[in-house]
């Protein structure tokens, strides 16, 4: 059943970060990946909250496995992070690229702590 | 380069992309469970994000630079399986873990080393594709 959970929350995750990145480039015309920036720092909060939730041992296997392993999961993306860098670099954008690893960085672990912390002391 | 195929409906790239992402989660929840000791180091999404990495370099160039691959090839393979597969926020997770254990250096060297895997991974990547596949020179 848990392999269900994963695959439901993957979909889902993967489908969204696909209609994000889309609504965010259609309204941001630079070559700067804030569609993939968005869905990151999105996902990283999320699962900030569940984690948070969870040192209370109030968010149950199904939900961990559904919003976090999967949603979360694959709403966010590693892989097409570090391919949009590398365009940038290749693009001559070198400072663009290193700018968006920092801030992806920054902001996606800053995030998930931030998140897990204001969740945990509820 | 230009495509010889016609462009897909908006719902079949939606529906690649859940399918992909289902099947890349599921690919990255069982690579977990090979390791479920928890007090382990983080090597299971490190792992995950240098392979998947290196894995849309090659793609990338080969459906953009070699190959004339069906149009829904891209979002399947790219933005679903390895978008699916790779995971921001479990390497965000990870660098929490390891600072609530304690663990402040593991963690700083964790951060930085999987952005220095991950970048070399993808560049590596997509270089030993456009030496690999025969096309045009790299531009």
């Amino acid at each position: 059943m848990s392999w269900l959970w994963v695959f439901v929350g993957g979909m889902a995750g993967a489908a969204a970060r696909y209609l994000v990145d889309h609504a965010v480039k259609a309204r941001a015309d630079t070559p700067f990946p804030w569609g993939t920036l968005t869905v990151n720092v999105l996902g990283c909060a999320i699962l900030g909250v569940l984690t948070g939730l969870s040192a209370h041992g109030g968010v149950p296997e199904a939900v961990r496995l559904t919003l976090g392993v999967g949603l979360c999961g694959a709403l966010t993306t590693y892989s097409t992070f570090s391919y949009e860098t590398l365009t940038l670099a290749e693009a001559g954008e070198r400072r663009a690229a290193v700018v968006n690893v920092l801030v992806s960085v920054a902001a996606g672990v800053g995030a998930l702590l931030g998140a897990a912390a204001l969740a945990g002391s509820w | 380069m230009p495509s010889a195929h016609p462009t897909p409906r908006r719902g079949s790239v939606v529906a690649v992309v859940a399918l992909g992402g289902g099947l890349g989660a599921l690919a990255r929840y069982a690579v977990g469970l090979s390791t479920p000791d928890p007090d382990a180091l983080p090597w299971v999404i490190l792992a995950v994000n240098t392979v998947g990495c290196a894995g849309i370099g090659v793609l990338m160039v080969a459906v953009t630079e070699r190959w004339d691959a069906h149009p829904l090839v891209r979002p399947f393979l790219g933005i679903g399986v390895l978008g699916g597969f790779t995971s921001f926020s479990a390497y965000a997770f990870d660098v929490h873990h390891l600072l609530e254990q304690g663990r402040t250096i593991i963690a700083a060297l964790y951060l930085a080393g999987t952005v220095v895997a991950a970048m070399t991974a993808v560049w590596a990547g997509a270089a030993a594709a456009r030496r690999s596949f025969p096309g045009q020179a790299a531009p």
